[in-house]
C-alpha cells in the first residue's frame, strides 16, 4: 500500500503542508483534510460552480483538480476574501443585493466574481453573464447575482 | 475509487516509461475534466495518473507565420486564446477554445485532452480535423505522425497503443484566402454538449470568388468525428456560390450517421448538420476574404 503525498502549498497568502491520498480532489483536500468548508460541493463534475477557487490566478473547479497538483501553486479560497478591516467588496455587493438565498452556491460565484473583476473591473453584463456561464444558480434567477457583480465591479474600479 | 498513485514526470521519456509500465491501468492528464469524472462515477479504473503538465513538450505553443502552430497537448484552452498571435492566426480553432465548458474549464481542459478523451462531441476535434491537425506520437518505439482525421476509432477510444501519447499537434500555417469556422447547436447559451457540431476550413482562389479546396469534420453525429470528404471535394474548383454551399451540407448530411439520444434525435441531428456546414463555410469564405 502506497503512502500519503506530502502537499506544500501556499492557501490564502499562508504556507500550508498536508497529507493526502493522490486520488482526493483538492476540494476534498480543502473540505476533509483542512477542515476549510467554504468552497462548496455541488455537483462534484464541473458543472456547477460551487467548488470555484484561484488557483495559480485561475478560477478552476477545485473538484476537478487533484490535491496532489496543489504543490508549489498559490491558492485563492472564498476564507482569502475578507479582512480584518471587513468585507471583499464583491461580498459586500452580494449582501447589499440580496444576491443569495440558500447561500450554497455563493462562494463560487464571488470567488469566479473575483476571477474577473480583478482584471476586467469595467466587465459588462454580458461579459459578466459568460463568465458566470460555469457558476449556477437555482435560487436567484441570476439577476441579482448579476446586478451584485457589476455593482462590486463598480466599486473596484473607484 | 480504490487507490491510484500519481506521478508528475518531467520528460517525455519518463511518462513513456510509466504508461508502458502500467499500460492500460495508467492514463495521462492535462486539465483532468473528464478522467477524473470518469474515475469518481465509476466509468474507468486505474492505477496510475500520469500528470501532463510538468512536460515541456507538453505545454509549448509555438507559433510562427512560416512553419505554423505546435500546440502541446495539455495546453489549456485559456493558453490557447489569450495567446493573440495564435488567436489572430486560427480563429477556427478559437471558435471551439472559447467554447468548451465555461471560464473554470478553460482554465484546466485542453485540446490534446479533448482528442485523447475521444468523444463524438469533443467540440475541438472538428476544427482541428478542418485545420488539416496533424498529432505528434510518442511511445516506446519512438515517435509517429497520425493525421487528426485518423486519430479517433470509436467512442473514447483512439490510435494510442499502451505506453503512448500524444505530445503536441501541428497545424500548418494559415495561407492567404484561407478561412475556418466551427459551430455548434445546443439548446442553453454557454456549458453543454453539442447535439451536433461542424467545423469547416475553406481556401479560396486569389480573386476570393471561387473554392480551391476545403475540408469539413462533423461533431456528435457519429461514433467518431465525421471526416466529410465528399462535402469538401464538391466544393473544390466551383465558384462560391449559395448553389455549390447548399450541395456541399446536403453531402456533409448524408455523411451523418447520427443516433437517437437524450440530446437529439437523428432527424435533428442531420438537420443540423446541414444548417451548421452552410454556416461554417459561409463563414469560413468571409474570414478567407479578410471579412
Amino acid at each position: 500500500m502506497p503512502g500519503l503525498v506530502h502537499v506544500q502549498t501556499t492557501i490564502n497568502g499562508d504556507e500550508v503542508n498536508f497529507l493526502c491520498e493522490p486520488r482526493q480532489s483538492l476540494l476534498e483536500c480543502l473540505r476533509d483534510v483542512l477542515g476549510m468548508t467554504g468552497s462548496k460541493e455541488g455537483c462534484n463534475d464541473g458543472n456547477c460552480g460551487a467548488c470555484t477557487v484561484m488557483f495559480d490566478g485561475r478560477i478552476v473547479d477545485s473538484c476537478l483538480v487533484l490535491g496532489v497538483e496543489a504543490q508549489g501553486k498559490q491558492i485563492t479560497t472564498i476564507e482569502g476574501l475578507a479582512t480584518p478591516e471587513g468585507l471583499h467588496p464583491i461580498q459586500q455587493a452580494f449582501l447589499e443585493n440580496a444576491a443569495l438565498q440558500c447561500g450554497i452556491c455563493t462562494p463560487g460565484f464571488i470567488v469566479a466574481s473575483k476571477g474577473l473583476l480583478d482584471n476586467e473591473p469595467e466587465a459588462d453584463e454580458a461579459r459578466v453573464r459568460h463568465w458566470l456561464a460555469g457558476n449556477l444558480c437555482r435560487c436567484t434567477g441570476y439577476d441579482k447575482i448579476v446586478r451584485a457583480v457589476l455593482d462590486a465591479g463598480e466599486k473596484m474600479q473607484s | 475509487m480504490e487507490w491510484i498513485d500519481f506521478a508528475a514526470p518531467t520528460t517525455v521519456s519518463e511518462a513513456v516509461g510509466l504508461l508502458a509500465q502500467h499500460g492500460d491501468r495508467a492514463r495521462m492528464i492535462a486539465g483532468g475534466t473528464d478522467i477524473l469524472v470518469q474515475l469518481r462515477g465509476g466509468r474507468r479504473s486505474l492505477d496510475l495518473i500520469v500528470d501532463a503538465k510538468g512536460i515541456p513538450e507538453l505545454n509549448e505553443i509555438s507559433y510562427n507565420p512560416q512553419n505554423g502552430l505546435t500546440l502541446g497537448a495539455a495546453a489549456p484552452c485559456y493558453q490557447i486564446y489569450g495567446n493573440q498571435a495564435v488567436a489572430d492566426a486560427y480563429p477556427g480553432l478559437m471558435d471551439a477554445a472559447t467554447l468548451i465548458g465555461g471560464i473554470q474549464i478553460q482554465g484546466r481542459a485542453s485540446i490534446g485532452g479533448n482528442l485523447c478523451n475521444s468523444a463524438p462531441s469533443g467540440d475541438s476535434i472538428p476544427p482541428v480535423i478542418a485545420l488539416g491537425g496533424v498529432c505528434n506520437i510518442a511511445g516506446p518505439n519512438g515517435t509517429r505522425q497520425v493525421a487528426a482525421e485518423d486519430f479517433c476509432t470509436g467512442p473514447g477510444r483512439n490510435v494510442l497503443e499502451n505506453g503512448e501519447l500524444l505530445v503536441s499537434i501541428n497545424f500548418p500555417a494559415p495561407q492567404p484566402n484561407t478561412g475556418a469556422n466551427y459551430l455548434r447547436f445546443i439548446p442553453r447559451n454557454e456549458m453543454d454538449i453539442a447535439v451536433a457540431g461542424v467545423g469547416s476550413s475553406v481556401v479560396l482562389d486569389a480573386s476570393g470568388q471561387n473554392f480551391v479546396s476545403a475540408r469539413i469534420s462533423l461533431a456528435s453525429v457519429a461514433p467518431i468525428p465525421v471526416f466529410a470528404t465528399e462535402a469538401a471535394a464538391s466544393l473544390a474548383g466551383k465558384p462560391v456560390s449559395d448553389e455549390a454551399i447548399q450541395e456541399a451540407s446536403d453531402l456533409a448530411t448524408e455523411a451523418a450517421t447520427p443516433i437517437d439520444d437524450m440530446r437529439g434525435t437523428i432527424r435533428q441531428r442531420r438537420h443540423l448538420v446541414g444548417v451548421l456546414t452552410r454556416r461554417t463555410l459561409n463563414n469560413a469564405v468571409q474570414r478567407a476574404r479578410g471579412g
